[in-house]
């Protein structure tokens, strides 16, 4: 079929905390649960090291999805890291809602280092979710501009 | 039948029967127990199996005296005495008509009727 | 700009079935400042790290990109190896082409497209680090116990038998804490005074430890291994180097009517007083509420008694400053007050008394001589009745949401113990569950069921009604039964729930050490690490943590000390380099970043900055100790000026993977 389209092939950053969920990822690796190669992981300290210009910046350069993922409340590896990530993002997330980037692009999760499957099935579900709303609208750099 | 029967007692009465943790201090406290034939903390318990219906037919739902001793002395904070008048409600809703109009209560006061007993009695037999 | 190699680990077949690594090694070794790429069988192997540390020596490599199994698993091999071929340990990053790309994808061309991007990324990251050292801070090798109860009494034994300094700050004039206010001890039934008071003689002659008795901990600073703490000796108005403890002043004062806290109340001691004849150090304490010299001037009768002349009536509280490495907190418990409970008459009748109070009414040193007597008429009691989970498990406000843990056993030896003195009398037990989990626990419950014929009843106390005639009618439910039952008692023994004692909570906020809504200190791990607080250098012992028993509490007292122990036999501690700073030019001292970290690693400076037109100008900016500092990074994100920044992970390496990551086409 010489005339197929490209299927879209979303571009998706996941920020994951070193202590859980980075683990967790690790872990749906050692079991070999595959999840869609479209998700590239970036390892902080915490959750709450994400700051909300990293998730500015990654939709500035194309990302189609962002999602952090952290430590269940109560366990966060700081006493209340997560928290203050849980708060912050509630609040970027309906920022970007309003300018045009869809609630369902970005996303908050609690992965625990024992939750491979978990990590995995998040990340199917979030590609599948993302790969159906097709590619993003680029915020743009206006200091990049002429 | 049941199940709808204790969804709805549930939520008329506001009641998490869950929290109970069987201590049985309603019981302890409770100042009609011996005229009750299921006591407060059965009361609890039924509603959790969803035996509304044996609740319903007893007069047991006649016999609180709304007193409240039991949701004040329950450390859980069950609150059974909302149970009792939610069943109470019930049987009286399907009945399709109040026993009490508030017109009616005059003639009926007697100078020794204590004024709780008053509150209590449109409480348990008006809508 | 940097000098980068990058090395592709195969894993075997792990990574270089399903990644093309000569072709990432090749795609990498284009991309900006990559002097050097290969890719190798096995990185990890002795091989593999001496090709890094060749190429280091050999490229004059400053930063070196490893493309291979997860950090978790082998960042510190490479660091390693990158250290001894000269180059900084953090000047490596790992990119996880196995967990992350290899092991989850099974296409070849999508998993090699995805390893080069998260080498891109690691790349672009390396570009950015900057070596960091790993600092060093002294331990002092001198450990605080706050609270001299058995906890703190175990933990500095045996922290001074392993040849360290202790000093045990007690808020009491003695120590021995709530143990000396026992009469025996589940489930063996040793006297309580018996097994305890040879731990305080041993504390007050071991040279290793210093005891301050009626002192509180006033101001902590500093971090682990160096903490300064000022203790408040709070004024006795007697000299305790000179005072003999003879007791010749507390038996000649005027001064009666004194409330005796020892017995709690149920009898009365003199103004100047020993609270027990075993206490250390034994020395008299003049309560200044009631002594009549220090309140109008006119008495003086001890001073003229005492033959060291060890009474001081000018005596002022007075600060002494130590320096310690460690610092244990052993602040107790104590039992909760009943106001919210006035079903159970506590207020209204002697005889509804708490089970501390019947534990002195047992004791041969209690103020009936250890004959169990009710308080209101000094007659025995018949009929007993204890009441369990007083103020426990309670969520309605009025108690606590948590079980008290030692109420079951201790009722179990009370009501064991009476029937065993007073055969005649009848002992009833009301409990919900009865908690016995402990070795020889249940063996001992049910001993007192079958050979002491006490009646346990499952079921609660609704009612307790004082008679005019002395008797306490109990209204309770007997839920097996099916019953309400009516007894007439001649004794009421509540169960009452234990709660942590009221100085805890402002010195968990003078050692930034975190509480649970119970103001129970919480540890760093609750199966883990459960004697030490997430705040390095603190450490827990006894029921400061959570409810607990004896034997409990002084198996925890030992773990304390181990890790007390192990922290102080270091000479120095090495710091994680990984933590905040502060960029002194940018901060503007709003605060943010104090109020969010977990650790107060953060404080604020006046700092001196030279304006451009060379006046000076003095402004307030924000400081992290690295000692302190554990890395989370929270702070960074709260700053509103973008001053602060965390190293090792910094703003501009994040977005420089972010802007990796993107990049792809």
């Amino acid at each position: 079929m010489p005339n197929e389209v490209k299927a879209f092939k979303p571009k998706i950053v996941a920020f994951c905390c070193n202590w859980c969920s980075y683990a967790g990822a690790d872990l749906a690796g050692t079991n070999r649960l595959n999840y869609p190669a479209d998700v590239k992981i970036i390892r902080v300290p915490c959750s709450c090291r994400v700051n909300p210009m990293f998730i500015l910046r990654a939709f500035q350069r194309g990302a189609d999805g962002v999602i952090l993922c952290g430590c269940h409340p109560g366990d966060c590896h700081y006493t209340t890291g997560n928290y203050y990530a849980r708060r912050r993002m509630t609040l970027l997330f309906s920022m970007l809602d309003y300018l045009g980037i869809e609630k369902e692009r970005t996303r908050v999760e609690w992965v625990s280092a024992a939750e491979g499957a978990k990590f995995a099935a998040t990340m199917n579900d979030f590609v599948e979710t993302v790969t159906r709303l097709g590619e993003n609208k680029r915020l743009e750099d206006l200091r990049c501009k002429e | 039948m049941s199940d709808r029967l204790k969804e709805q007692v549930l939520r008329t009465s506001g009641v998490n029967v869950l929290k109970c943790m069987r201590c049985g201090k309603c019981s302890a406290t409770c100042p009609s127990y011996d005229e009750m034939e299921y006591h407060p903390h059965q009361f609890v318990y039924m509603v959790e199996k969803g035996e509304i219906e044996k609740l319903m037919a007893s007069p047991s739902i006649y016999k609180c005296l709304s007193c409240f001793a039991c949701i004040e002395r329950c450390p859980r904070d069950v609150e059974p005495a909302k149970l009792v008048e939610a069943i109470r409600l019930m049987v009286i809703r399907q009945q399709g008509q109040n026993h009490l109009k508030p017109g009616q209560i005059p003639e009926m006061l007697d100078e020794e009727l204590p004024q709780q007993a008053i509150v209590t009695a449109f409480r348990k037999y008006a809508k | 700009m940097q000098r980068i190699g990058v090395f592709v680990c195969w894993c075997g077949s792990n990574i270089a079935g399903t990644v093309d690594v000569k072709a990432v090694s090749e795609a990498l070794s284009h991309e900006p400042g990559v002097v050097y790429s290969i890719n190798y069988q096995y990185m990890c192997s002795e091989a593999g790290q001496n090709l890094v540390k060749d190429a280091i020596r050999d490229y004059n490599l400053t930063g070196v990109v490893i493309c291979s199994c997860s950090p978790r698993m082998h960042e510190n091999t490479f660091r390693k190896a990158a250290a001894s071929a000269g180059l900084n340990p953090y000047m490596v990053e790992i990119a996880n082409i196995r967990e992350q790309c290899s092991w989850i994808h099974k296409d070849m061309p999508t998993a090699t497209e995805k390893a080069i991007i998260l080498g891109r990324a690691a790349i672009a990251k390396v570009h950015l680090n900057a070596p960091l050292m790993a600092g060093e801070s002294p331990v002092i090798k001198r450990a605080l116990v706050i609270g001299g109860g058995i906890a703190g009494i175990q933990t500095a034994l045996d922290i001074a038998d392993a040849g360290f300094e202790v000093d045990i700050v007690e808020k009491e004039p003695t120590i021995g804490g709530k143990m000396t206010q026992l009469d025996k001890t589940f489930p063996t039934l040793d006297c309580a005074a018996c097994i305890l008071t040879p731990k305080m003689v041993d504390c007050a002659q071991h040279e290793k430890i210093n005891i301050f008795s009626f002192s509180e901990v006033e101001k902590v600073k500093g971090f682990v291994g160096n903490f300064h703490v000022t203790i408040k000796k709070k004024a006795r108005f007697v000299d305790e180097t000179k005072c003999t403890g003879c007791g010749e002043c507390t038996a000649k004062c005027p001064v009666k009517g004194v409330p005796n806290e020892f017995n709690l109340g149920m009898d009365n001691r003199r103004a100047i007083y020993i609270p027990f004849a075993q206490a250390v150090p034994k020395v008299a304490t003049i309560d200044p509420n009631y002594c009549n010299m220090l309140k109008n001037g006119k008495c003086g009768l001890c001073a003229k008694v005492c033959g060291a002349g060890a009474i001081d009536y000018k005596q002022q509280d007075q600060f002494v400053e130590r320096e310690y490495g460690a610092i244990v907190v052993a602040t107790g418990f104590n039992p909760i007050k009943l106001d919210q409970f006035d079903e159970f008459g506590y207020s209204q009748s002697k005889d509804v008394i708490t089970s501390l109070e019947f534990e002195r009414l047992t004791n041969a040193a209690g103020p009936t001589s250890g004959t169990l007597l009710r308080p209101s008429d000094g007659k025995h009691p018949h009929t007993i009745v204890f009441v369990q989970c007083v103020g426990s498990r309670d969520t309605s406000g009025c108690g606590k949401t948590y079980c008290s843990r030692i109420c079951c056993m201790y009722t179990a030896k009370h009501a064991m113990l009476t029937r065993e003195k007073y055969p005649d009398t009848d002992v009833y037990v009301f409990y919900i569950d009865v908690r016995s989990p402990g070795k020889n626990y249940d063996e001992f419950y049910r001993r007192a069921v079958e050979q002491y014929g006490v009646h346990y009843i499952k079921g609660m106390v609704g009612k307790v009604a004082p008679r005019a005639d002395g008797k306490l009618m109990v209204q309770a439910s007997d839920l097996i039964a099916g019953e309400q039952l009516h007894i007439e008692a001649d004794l009421v023994v509540l169960a009452t729930a234990i709660e942590p004692d009221k100085t805890a909570r402002p010195l968990a906020t003078m050692l930034t050490a975190s509480m649970d809504t119970n103001d129970f200190f919480t540890e760093a791990h609750a199966k883990l690490r459960p004697v030490e607080s997430p705040t390095a250098g603190i450490f827990l012992s006894g029921a400061c943590q959570g409810p607990k028993d004896i034997p409990d509490t002084v198996s925890q007292a030992g773990a304390a000390a181990a890790k007390v122990i192990g922290l102080l036999a270091k000479d120095k501690l090495t710091t994680n380099p990984c933590v905040a700073e502060s960029n002194e030019l940018m901060c503007n001292g709003c605060s943010s970043c104090e109020k969010v970290c977990p650790y107060g690693a953060i404080t604020y400076l006046d700092k001196e900055f030279r304006m451009p037109d060379r006046t000076t100008m003095v402004r307030r900016v924000a400081s992290v100790n690295p000692a302190v500092c554990q890395g989370c990074g929270a702070c960074t994100v709260a700053c509103p000026s973008g001053a602060m920044d965390l190293k090792g992970f910094s703003n501009s390496q994040i977005m420089a993977e972010v802007d990796a990551i993107c990049q792809m086409k």
